[in-house]
Order: structure tokens, then sequence, then C-alpha cells
């Protein structure tokens, strides 16, 4: 920036403290913040019909077999911090690992709720069966094609980290891709409770 | 520092004026041009598309256009105005504008605001693609439920509608997180949030307002589609769907929307105002505040769009309180721009008048709304067209003018020449008689009982009159307009030399040269010590910062 030429003002110090934010993680922090309100929108429209035809509906969900991949989901949030973290110390291969752990689980979930809507549809449950059907699709469905794209971007994170461009000095990006992962998985948290849990 | 490392590997431009290097730029600058003359061509359209329901609505019984091709019209033409020509102008602007008065080289993110701009074109050519194939949207700007299911709509309209009114606004929240970053991290060292420029600040505010109101929006088209495409039933009255879900996402969007399209104007004339007036502006913590204020109560009132769908008293009374509390910050807002007109040495240029032009048909369209968010009020008027006179009293006396007026005040620095004086008197004067003669009858038509959405009308006492006025005034607005063009058109090549700083303005993209480099600025920035650092440098011996603090 050709303003660089001025000696910096001594500014407030809360101002100071933004300046210092990187771009890529404030990017995605305010991103983070509009697709939350996208998911509060999905979540009020399962919660307003979630009384008609819920009795029929939930019993054909299997809890106990969710919540094993939902455990996928919440640890791969932990694996994703042991590789920033790595890759802060200086451990390349350190992180590289954690980093492919992450995807292995996230794909895990992914293939579970695979599982999951195959054997809805076996049993003839689509959206087109009832409201509740519809909203059970709908918001599982957004919340699977979210971690889908988060897979996309740890797995292009972990080729650009194979070849070495994630360094100690350069992990911003993945901070910001971890941020976006860890809402994914606060997103489930919620998803899980209302669709699963509450009965 | 970081973020100077973040912009450098952006690839620089070679040639300066091929058609390639417009394609494949992603200048801040050039996009926020492209933006501009998107809306512009799309203002256009959507123009005559209101000419040819103002010639049906000429004379009672009309047999201009059909029934259907009127509703067509109708929804191509709100549709295009809010989210091809309304949105895409203030972003356009801002693109343009914000890194340069900030003092920043470019936006946090070059490539994604590229992205941008493509959406918004192709988004807005698959909208218009529907006319070509036969399928053009015919459910209103607003598409509600059940008229949008796929019984009731059984071809592609609505689905040209969804798509097309999606792909812009991915966009738009895109550019709303650029915006946002850039504010945010990439002021030159000195511009303190409190020495932001107003308009800078506003797109602040709106950028927020866009990224918080949008998602609802996308939330209810995306239901809409699993209901038109995969069977669903989320708006289904037959399989327990309730349509009035969609009316509530439709306006946590809608409502928001309406100061998306009004606070980049008020940025506007909190640039231009002050340096036609040759003062600071007045109130600048008060202006920032109200902005604040204004974009917290927006989300909380959608309801008074829904005043007529049956909720109780005291629902209904609390949404029309709320509403009517958005008067104070907004009258505050006026008030400044008085109080710094007031005693001081006014230059009426075309981007003057119309800021003033502004400040007289936004109190009047104010001043309906806050009659419409009475509830008895509204349940007397609404579906008439005091409804449509209200708000195109704000969206033209408030958001067009205010871009046409952000036109006349930045073109200089965007071509290096400026607009001619003349034509644009004579843009202001035919559009302002046009606009009046247009709007200020359709109040009376609505109260007299005239519904809007409807093709034609009987020959009832008032009604013909009335119409035919506004179907008058349409044609003025029309030949303002078209001055408006021709004057883009004529100044480009014969418009005349600007220099860099025609205004003797007070904020740093006037620092630079007209147009500026692509890297924005080539010389050093003046210090930034107050509100108005080109000012200080200009005119050290009256430099803001000798006199007050600046923040």
């Amino acid at each position: 920036m050709a303003a660089e030429a001025f000696p910096r003002e001594a500014g407030h110090a809360a101002e100071e403290r933004l300046r210092a934010i990187d771009p890529n993680v404030l990017g995605v922090a305010f991103f983070i913040s509009s697709e939350a309100l996208f998911f509060v929108s999905l979540i009020i429209a399962f919660v307003v019909y979630r009384g008609r035809d819920l009795a029929e509906a939930t019993g054909h969900l299997d809890v106990g077999r969710t919540a094993i991949f939902t455990v996928a989901l919440l640890a791969s949030s932990g694996t994703i911090m042991l590789a920033e973290r790595q890759f802060k110390r200086g451990s390349l291969g350190g992180g590289r690992a954690w980093l492919a752990v992450t995807v292995l689980l996230g794909l895990t979930f992914l293939i579970g709720q695979g599982i999951e809507y195959l054997g809805l549809l076996r049993q003839d449950i689509t959206p087109q069966s009832n409201l509740w059907a519809t909203t059970f699709f709908t918001l599982t469905g957004f919340h699977g094609l979210h971690v889908f794209v988060g897979l996309i971007v740890l797995s292009i994170l972990l080729g650009v980290a194979l070849a070495g461009e994630v360094t100690r000095r350069r992990h911003t990006a993945l901070t910001a891709a971890g941020l976006y992962w860890h809402f994914v998985d606060g997103v489930w948290i919620v998803v899980f409770s209302l669709v699963y849990l509450w009965r | 520092m970081a973020t100077i490392e973040q912009v450098a590997p952006v690839p620089r431009l070679t040639s300066a004026d091929t058609l390639w290097s417009w394609v494949a730029t992603v200048d801040h600058k050039r996009i926020g041009i492209m933006y501009l003359l998107g809306a512009l061509v799309f203002l256009v359209i959507a123009g005559a598309e209101a000419l040819l329901m103002r010639a049906q609505l000429a004379t009672p019984g009309g047999h201009v256009i059909s029934p259907s091709f009127y509703n067509q019209l109708l929804t191509m033409h709100g549709t295009s105005m809010v989210f091809l020509v309304g949105t895409p102008g203030v972003i356009g602007f801002a693109n343009y504008a914000v890194p340069l008065m900030i003092g920043a080289r470019d936006m946090a993110f070059p490539r994604l605001n590229a992205m941008s701009l493509w959406l918004f074109i192709f988004g807005g050519l698959l909208m218009h693609f529907s006319f070509l194939a036969g399928q053009t949207p015919d459910t209103g700007w607003f598409s509600y439920a059940p008229l949008t299911a796929h019984f009731a709509s059984p071809d592609y309209r609505v689905d040209y509608w969804i798509l097309g009114t999606l792909i812009p606004s991915i966009g738009t929240i895109a550019t709303a997180l650029n915006l946002i970053v850039t504010i945010f991290l990439f002021r030159a060292p000195g511009m303190t949030i409190r020495r932001l420029p107003l308009f800078a600040w506003m797109m602040l505010i709106t950028s927020f307002l866009i990224i918080w109101a949008f998602p609802p929006l996308t939330a209810a088209q995306a239901m809409l589609l699993v209901d038109r495409w995969l069977g669903g039933h989320f708006f289904n009255t037959m399989a327990g769907g309730l349509p009035i879900l969609w009316q509530h996402l439709f306006w946590a969007f809608g409502h928001p929307e309406v100061y998306i399209l009004i606070l980049p104007a008020f940025g506007i004339l909190s640039e231009v105002i002050p340096v036609f007036s040759r003062k600071p502006i007045f109130g600048y913590n008060f202006m920032a505040a109200a902005t604040v204020a204004i974009a917290f109560l927006s989300y909380l009132v959608w309801g008074h769009h829904m005043f007529a769908t049956g909720y109780s008293i005291p629902i209904n009374a609390s949404w029309g309180a709320l509403s009517v509390l958005i008067a104070v910050p907004t009258g505050i807002k006026i008030f400044n721009y008085i109080a710094t007109m007031w005693g001081g040495s006014l230059h009426f240029t075309t981007a003057m008048l119309f800021c003033i032009g502004f400040v007289g048909t936004f109190v009047f369209g104010g001043l309906s709304g806050v009659t419409l968010a009475l509830v008895p009020i509204d349940w007397q008027v609404t579906d008439t067209y005091y409804v449509v006179g209200h708000f195109h009293f704000v969206l033209i006396g408030g958001t067009v003018f205010g871009l046409f007026a952000g036109t006349y005040y930045w073109f200089p620095k965007m071509t290096g020449r400026l607009l001619s004086e003349r034509l644009g008197r004579w843009h202001f004067w035919l559009f302002l008689i046009g606009f009046l003669l247009t709007f200020v009858p359709m109040h009376l038509t609505g109260l007299i009982g005239m519904p809007r959405r409807i093709y034609t009308y009987p020959a009832y006492p008032g009604w013909s009159e009335l119409n035919a006025i506004s179907s008058i005034g349409a044609v003025f607005m029309a030949l303002g307009a078209l001055a408006f063009v021709w004057n883009i058109i004529r100044s480009l090549s014969h418009g005349e030399k600007a220099g860099d700083d025609p205004w003797d303005a007070y904020t740093l993209e006037w620092a630079t040269s007209s147009p500026p480099p692509p890297d924005n600025f080539r010389e050093p920035l003046p210090p930034i010590r107050s509100r108005r650092p080109f000012w200080d440098r200009k005119y050290p011996d009256e430099a803001d910062w000798k006199t007050e603090h600046g923040g």
C-alpha cells in the first residue's frame, strides 16, 4: 500500500487489535454468521412443522447409529485443531497427518448420512412423503452439503499442505477453513438434538 | 503488514483498454464501473416495462397489452429494480469508491469481487432469457405462496424467478463480506473508524444488513425449489404447509432490503452535500449512530408488510410502533443534511440538485410510510396504489435520486471527464417533474380505492384522470432518463476534462488522478489526521485537525 510511506499513528488499542486479524479468518467469520441465519431459517421451518406427521416419522430414524457418526464429525473438530497446532509448531508431518484424519472423519460422517438416506428411501420415505420428511431431508441435506463443501476445502488444503505450502508462518487458510468446519459441526449439534433427540 | 502480502499476487493488467482486459479484471474500479453499467442497462429495460404498464393503465379498460403480459411486466419490473438495478447500483458505487476513500489499493478479495460481478451479470441475463424462452416470471417480485406452488405455476416461470434472483444474491453477499473485511482491515494508517467517510460507514452497515438479511430469502427459495422439484410440502396447504411461512421469510429479507437500498443513498448524500455546501458534514457521530439504529430496527419490522394477514392487535401494534420508531433516526439524518446546507456556500451542481430533491421527496415518502405503519390506515389502503405511491417515493425519490447524485459526483473520477451540467439540468427537472406527476396522484388513486397489481380498471369517477396524469408523468421520467443516458454517452468522448479534483472535495479518492491508476495511488497519501484528509492537505491553514479532535 502506498500509505505505508507514512508512519503509523498511535491508534486506539481496539483498532490495533482489529487490524491484526487475518483477512481470510475475518471473512470466513462473517460468512459463517450469514450461513448461520440460513440454517436458522431452515430450523424455524422444521420446528414449525415438527408436530405434523412426527409420530409416524421418527420411528424410522436410527438414533444410535447416527450418534456414532455424530461422534466422528465432532472428533474431526478436535483433529483439525490438532493439525493447526502441529503446523504452528512447525511439525509439518504431524499437521498433514491430522488434516488427513480430519478428512477421513468427515467422509465417515457423510457415508453414515448416505446409509441413513438409503434406508429411508428403501422404505419409500422421500421428501414427498409428508411435511416431516420434507423438512428432514431439506435440513439434514443442506447440512450434508455443507460437510461436503468443507471436505472439498479440506482436501484442497491437504493437497496444498503436501506440496509444502502450509508452514508455521503460513497457516491462516487452515485457521479459516477450521473456523468453517467448527461451524458445520456446531450446526450438526443443533440439528441432531432437534431431529433425533427431541422426542 | 500481512495484509499487503495478501494483495500482492493479484494479476496485473497489461493492456489498458482491450475488451478482454475488462472481462478478466479484478480491479475494484473496473468491477464497480461494470456493476454500474449493468445496473443502467437493467434500469432502461425495467423502465421500459414500467412505461408499457403505464400505457396500458393510461385509459380505463385499455387494450395495449394482454392481462398475462401485464403480470409478467409487473413481476419483471419489480424484481429487476430491486435485484438488478438498486442493489447492483449501490454495490457498484461501493466497489468503486470505498477502497479509494479509505486509502486502500483494492478490495480485500479481488477475485471474489470479480466473481460477484459475473454472478450479477449472468443472473440478470438468465432472468431476462426467460423472455426468449417464453417463460417470463409472472408471480410478482414477492412471489407469494401458494401461487408459486407447482399446481398453480406448473411451467418454469417461478424457477426463472428463483434462479434469476438467487444467483445475483450470492454475489451480493460475497461483495458485502468483501466490503466488511476491506473496511475493517485495509484502511490506510490514520484512517480510524471514527474518521471513515460516511459513505464507507454506511456501506459497512449496509454490508452487515446484506449478510444477515439475504439468508432468509435464500432459505425460502431453497424450500420453494424443494417443493417444486422434489415434491416437498413447505408451502403446500394440502399437506399442512403454511404459505405464511413464505411471507415471514420473504419479508425478513424484504424489509432490511429496502434499507440496503436506501442507506448507501444516504451515504452518497453525506459525501455530496458537504462538498457542495463547502462545509464539513453536520453531526457525523449522529449520522453514523442513526445508521446503526436504522439497521437494527429494520430487522424487527418485517411484520408491517403483513398487517392484513390476520395477526392479533398486540402483535400488529408492536410491529407498527417499531416501524414508526424508524422515523426518529431517519429524521436525524434529514435534519443533519439541512444543517449541513444551512449557512453553507451552496453550489447547485446537478449532483447537489438531486441531493436537495432527495431531501424533499424522501421526507414525503417517509411520512406516507409512517401513515402505513399505523395499522388501521394500512388495513384501509393495503394493496392499493397508495402503497405503490409510497414505496416509489422512497425508492426513486430516495435510492434512485441518490444514485443519480453519485453518478454526477464520481463520473469525473471514473472517466476523467465531467458530465454535461446543461443536460444534467434537463435530466433533473424532467425526471423530478415526471416523478411528482406519476406518483403524487397514485396516493389519491389508492385512497379512493384502486387496487394495485391489476391490469386494468373501470371508469370510476376520478380514476381515469388520475391514471392519465400518472401515465403522462411516466413519459417525462422517461425523457429525463433519456437525457441521463445521452449525457453519459456524449460526455465519455466530448465531456469537459475534469482534472483530478473538479469539486474541490475532501476525501481521498480525489487525491489521486482521474481516472486513478490500477493500484489507486501513485503519490503518497495525504496524512490522515481528520475526517477530511485531502482538505487538510490543500488548506493547511484551515486544517480540520487543528480545530477539532476528528476521532
